[in-house]
């Protein structure tokens, strides 16, 4: 599986590199495009020390591992918000007609590799707010479990929207309210938020997992909402969970495929 | 090697309920040649695609290659190949040589079979001057021959085409309809094709059904077709007649 998956992405961005000068541009202006996030970031904190009792590194962190989660979802399965195009095109027939599973064709359809550029970003930021927070070693090991948990979690909400717009084929960018805003939402501490939202993505919605919870517990903080010490680990619980569910929506979206007439 | 059990496909469109194929039923064996008419509209497509595993059927049962397909879509792809004339399965922006390479890796031919099939395919599509060029440059005719080929490089038990010859030429029609008798001819594929063209059913098929509004009209041989209108002479009026006296038969 996994290497049809890349079979199928090499073969994209092999089409892609036909046109060599629009995909350096185009990984250049992700690049460029995810600074200004961080720049934002870094204007605030011009003007204040602490963001919601966080230092400029503790939201530098958090916003590195979100980000480097959601960027590398971004980049492997985020084509499949395209189902409801594919639909409407008629296209998504020939999907079906493969021995590869559908999904595993979406998520690869039209891969940008171009998209690595901000994985690449976020990574850098990630690292030297690791580097500059002088982290406890004996809770970095949360480090890898935050992004895999991350990682989980995005792609389950991708799979979600995707199975979503088997049903919304006319809306789809309703979908985006989950995958882009849960990349809005963690890109800062969820502190800075009110505390029924914050209760809604820990315990209805899981982005609390991507990288709050863990994330306090790798900075050694408390929770300012007072969620007891427990939940910090309770991500590799509630990532497989949503994973299934998106995993069923999927498949009942499958089922339920109408086609197009022709 | 294709069973439908009373099969239907409804679609609820607002508050109705349209029944696009109803209480289907017919088998076709290994190695038949079967030709699937039907007026626009008539569910030839949703027929298709229930045997491909694209639409999952509503009532009734469907095998094809002794599969649910749409319980086991994947494996039943390997054994067989779909060919839609209005859209191709090739990869648009790909020289042909390399979708085929692709479908080569995503269907697990082996290496060796595959050379010697892509060569044979090449020679009877008459495929050679233009496999390196992008598919989305290639005449109607040849993005055709292609898809032909692609659909086969799998060796499949059971080939499904859905108007292929659509658009063509009287000279790549020609060309198609020699390949599609010889493939039934000489590996054995069972074929069901669907057309507009009756030169298509009158050269290729030995048996026809007939669909209308759901149901099976007609089914038997091109012979028996013909012998439902003594006084017709072509296949043009015995199928126009048809078309229309099941409409009025369902009024």
């Amino acid at each position: 599986m996994v290497r049809t998956y890349f079979l199928l992405a090499w073969t994209w961005t092999r089409a892609a590199a036909a046109y060599p000068v629009s995909f350096w541009l185009m990984t250049l202006l992700g690049v460029v495009v995810a600074g200004m996030d961080v720049a934002v970031i870094l204007v605030v904190f011009a003007n204040t020390t602490t963001l919601a009792g966080f230092s400029r590194e503790e939201v530098l962190f958090l916003y590195g591992a979100a980000s480097l989660s959601f960027t590398l979802c971004d980049l492997f399965v985020s084509n499949i918000d395209r189902v409801s195009q594919h639909i409407k095109a008629g296209t998504l027939d020939v999907f079906l007609i493969r021995p590869v599973s559908a999904w595993l064709q979406l998520a690869t359809d039209r891969f940008t590799a171009t998209r690595a550029g901000r994985v690449v970003q976020a990574a850098v930021v990630l690292g030297y707010a690791v580097t500059a927070l002088g982290l406890d070693p004996g809770r970095l090991w949360m480090l890898p479990v935050m992004l895999a948990t991350g990682v989980v979690i995005f792609t389950a909400l991708w799979t979600l929207g995707g199975a979503l717009q088997f049903v919304l084929t006319d809306a789809p960018e309703v979908t985006n309210a989950f995958t882009y805003g849960g990349q809005q939402l963690t890109q800062y501490p969820l502190a800075i938020y009110g505390r029924d939202l914050v209760k809604a993505v820990t315990y209805v919605l899981p982005l609390a997992f991507v990288n709050w919870q863990p994330g306090l517990y790798v900075l050694g903080r408390d929770d300012p909402f007072g969620t007891p010490e427990f939940t910090r680990f309770l991500g590799p619980v509630a990532a497989p969970a949503l994973a299934l569910l998106a995993a069923l929506a999927w498949r009942q979206g499958i089922r339920h495929y109408r086609s197009t007439g022709s | 090697m294709i069973e439908l059990d009373r099969a239907g496909r409804s679609f609820k469109v607002r508050k109705n309920v349209v029944h696009a194929v109803r209480d289907l039923s017919f088998t076709v064996s290994a190695g038949e040649f079967v030709g699937y008419l039907g007026p626009n509209g008539a569910g030839k497509s949703t027929t298709i695609k229930m045997l491909c595993g694209i639409l999952t059927p509503t009532s009734g049962r469907v095998r094809v290659a002794g599969l649910d397909p749409s319980r086991r879509r994947t494996a039943l792809a390997r054994r067989i190949g779909v060919v839609f004339g209005q859209r191709t399965t090739l990869w648009w922006d790909l020289p042909l040589a390399d979708s085929f390479e692709l479908i080569r890796l995503l269907y697990k031919v082996d290496r060796a079979a595959f050379r010697a099939r892509l060569d044979e395919l090449t020679a009877t599509l008459d495929l050679g001057a233009f496999l390196r060029t992008p598919v989305r440059q290639l005449s109607l005719g040849q993005r055709m021959r292609g898809d032909l080929a692609a659909a086969l490089l799998h060796a499949p038990e059971v080939l499904v085409l859905d108007e292929p010859t659509i658009g063509l030429d009287v000279v790549s029609k020609a060309g198609i309809r020699e390949f599609l008798l010889r493939l039934n001819a000489e590996q054995g594929t069972t074929v069901l094709l669907t057309t507009h063209d009756l030169g298509d059913i009158e050269r290729l098929c030995r048996r026809v059904m007939l669909i209308d509004h759901g149901r099976l009209a007609f089914d038997g041989t091109l012979e028996a077709l013909m012998a439902t209108a003594p006084g017709q002479a072509t296949i043009e009026d015995v199928v126009t007649r048809l078309y229309t006296g099941g409409a009025r038969a369902q009024q």
